[in-house]
C-alpha cells in the first residue's frame, strides 16, 4: 500500500474492505443444499485446479508408463505367453480329465445298479484301419470273459457286438457298419424291423410297411429278438421317414455317440436280459421329446444261458 | 488541524471541515438508535435511513475515499449488528457509498441544498441498489430493484438529509 499513489491507495483499500465483508458475508450465508457459501466457492474454485492438477499428473504418468518404463515390459510379455500357452495346455488337460472322469462315472453307475448282470467295462484303444469299416477294439478280451457275439453298449445305448475275442483284446463291430444290424422296434407302436448299418453316422430301419404310421423323432428299442442285446436297450431316435417300395425309407439317429466312443459296457453274456423298467410306459413315449432315447436303466438276466453260434 | 484549511484539487477551491472530536462517533450512534427506536412509535419512520445520510454527510465533509469508506463499513456494519441481516449487507453498500461521497466531495462543492438533495437521492437509489444486488447474488433472496415506497423513501430521506446536513454543519470547527 505504501508503493501505491496516493488516489488509488484509497481505491484498494475500498475493494479489500468491500472483499472482506464479502467474505463474511458467504461464512455466515448457509445454502440449503452446498452448505455454507464460503465452502461453495472455495470447492468451487479449488476443485478445477485439482481436477486439473490430477488429470495431468494422470498423463503424464501414463506417458512414463507406456512409453519410458519398459525395460522389463518385452521380458514381462514373453514370460505371460508362455505361461498363458502352459496354461491352456493344462486347461485342455484338466478339461479331458474331466470329461473323462465323467463318463467314467456314468458307466460306474450304470455297472453298480446292475449288479446282477455279469458285465465289465472296456476301453477302447482303436480303430479299423479300413474306412468302410465301423470296427473298434477294446483294452479287455478273453482273460476277461469276454466272447464272440457279446452285445457291447454305453449308457446311452446300443453300440454294437464282439466278432472276435483275444487275449486281452477284442474287436467289435459298431452299429453303423454295413454289416452290422440289430433286432428292433419303434418304442411306441411296438413295430418290429431290425436295425442295420449305411457305413454312415445314420442307421436304417428297412422293413416297415407304408401302411404302418410312423413319425419323426419317435424312439427306437431293441427288440430283442436277435438273442445278443436284451430287450428295450435304446437304439436311436427316428429322424427321417420316406416312402419307398417296398418299404419305407427309414433313417435313426443312434442313441450312442458311437463315433466318440472311448469307453464301453461290454456285456458277458449272451442270456437274454430283460429291461428293468424306469422307461416311461409305451403310451407315453410317444410324448416323450426325441432329443434322446431313455438311457438304459436296469437289466435282469432272466433265461438260463443260451448260446448262439 | 483544528480548523478548516483548503485543498486545491485541479484549480478548484474545496474546503475540508474538521469536527469536534467525538461529534462523528455521537453522530453515528445518535443515527443508529434513532433508526432502531424511532420506527417503534412511528411506524412511517421506517423508510428513513439516518445511518446513510450520516454516512454521506460526513463523507462529503471529510473529503478523504479512506475514511469515508472506512466509517461507511463501520456504520453499515453496526446497522448489520442490530438488524436480522447478515454482517456485510449494510457494511459493503455503505463502504462504496462512503467512498464515493468522499470522492465527490473532494471534486465538487457540496454546499448547495440543491447540490446535497441531488446527491443524497442519488446515493440512496445507489445504496438500495446494492443492498439488492447483494440480496440477489450473495443471499439469493429475490427483491425488487424498484417500488414505489422506494421512490418515495428516496424523496424523503433526501428532504431529511438537506435539513440534517444543515444542522450537522453547526457541528463543524468553525
Amino acid at each position: 500500500m505504501a508503493g501505491l499513489p496516493s488516489r488509488h491507495r484509497s481505491l484498494f483499500l475500498l475493494a479489500g474492505v468491500v472483499l472482506l465483508q464479502v467474505l463474511m458475508l458467504a461464512v455466515q450465508i448457509k445454502r440449503d443444499s452446498q452448505g455454507r457459501l464460503i465452502r461453495v466457492w472455495t470447492v468451487s474454485a479449488v476443485s478445477p485446479v485439482e481436477r486439473s492438477g490430477a488429470w495431468g499428473i494422470g498423463k503424464v504418468r501414463d506417458v512414463w508408463r507406456h512409453y519410458f518404463a519398459l525395460s522389463d515390459t518385452a521380458r514381462q510379455n514373453e514370460d505371460l505367453i508362455r505361461e498363458n500357452g502352459q496354461l491352456k495346455l493344462e486347461i485342455m488337460q484338466l478339461q479331458s480329465k474331466s470329461a473323462e472322469a465323467d463318463r467314467l462315472a456314468s458307466l460306474l453307475n450304470f455297472k453298480q445298479k446292475q449288479a446282477k448282470v455279469p458285465m465289465v467295462l472296456a476301453r477302447v484303444i482303436g480303430s479299423s484301419a479300413d474306412a468302410n469299416s465301423a470296427v473298434v477294439y477294446l483294452d479287455q478280451g478273453l482273460h476277461e470273459g469276454i466272447r464272440k457275439n457279446m452285445g457291447v453298449i454305453t449308457p446311452e445305448g446300443v453300440v454294437g457286438k464282439v466278432i472276435e475275442s483275444y487275449g486281452d483284446t477284442s474287436q467289435v463291430l459298431l452299429l453303423t457298419d454295413r454289416d452290422s444290424g440289430v433286432g428292433a422296434m419303434i418304442a411306441n407302436s411296438r413295430i418290429q424291423s431290425p436295425v442295420g448299418g449305411l457305413g454312415e453316422p445314420l442307421l436304417s430301419m428297412k422293413y416297415v410297411g407304408n401302411d404302418d404310421d410312423v413319425k419323426v423323432g419317435e424312439r427306437v428299442v431293441t427288440s430283442g429278438m436277435d438273442r445278443i442285446f436284451p430287450k428295450d436297450l435304446p437304439v436311436g431316435i427316428i429322424s427321417q421317414v420316406k416312402p419307398g417300395s417296398p418299404f419305407k425309407q427309414i433313417r435313426v439317429r443312434p442313441s450312442a455317440n458311437i463315433e466318440r466312443l472311448e469307453e464301453v459296457i461290454v456285456l458277458l453274456t449272451t442270456d437274454p436280459l430283460t429291461i428293468k423298467q424306469d422307461v416311461p410306459p409305451p403310451g407315453n413315449a410317444a410324448v416323450t421329446p426325441p432329443s434322446s432315447a431313455q438311457p438304459i436303466s436296469g437289466l435282469t438276466n432272466t433265461k438260463p444261458a443260451e448260446k448262439h453260434p | 488541524m483544528n480548523d478548516t484549511f483548503d485543498l486545491r484539487i485541479s484549480e478548484s477551491h474545496i474546503e475540508v471541515h474538521k469536527f469536534h472530536g467525538g461529534t462523528i462517533l455521537l453522530c453515528v450512534i445518535l443515527a443508529l438508535v434513532l433508526q432502531a427506536f424511532l420506527p417503534v412509535y412511528i411506524n412511517k419512520a421506517s423508510i428513513l435511513d439516518l445511518p446513510l445520510l450520516v454516512t454521506i454527510y460526513f463523507g462529503l465533509s471529510r473529503r478523504n475515499p479512506s475514511t469515508g469508506l472506512l466509517l461507511g463499513t463501520f456504520i453499515g456494519l453496526l446497522q448489520d449488528s442490530l438488524s436480522k441481516t447478515p454482517l456485510g449487507l449494510f457494511g459493503i453498500a455503505k463502504t462504496v457509498i462512503g467512498y464515493l461521497a468522499s470522492s465527490i466531495g473532494a471534486r465538487l462543492d457540496t454546499e448547495h441544498p440543491l447540490a446535497r438533495f441531488a446527491l443524497t437521492a442519488a446515493f440512496f437509489a445507489l445504496h438500495q441498489g446494492i443492498v439488492v444486488l447483494v440480496q440477489k447474488l450473495l443471499l439469493a433472496q429475490p427483491q425488487p430493484w424498484f417500488t414505489m415506497r422506494l421512490l418515495i423513501a428516496c424523496v424523503a430521506n433526501s428532504i431529511l438529509g438537506v435539513f440534517l446536513y444543515h444542522f450537522l454543519d453547526r457541528l463543524r470547527k468553525s
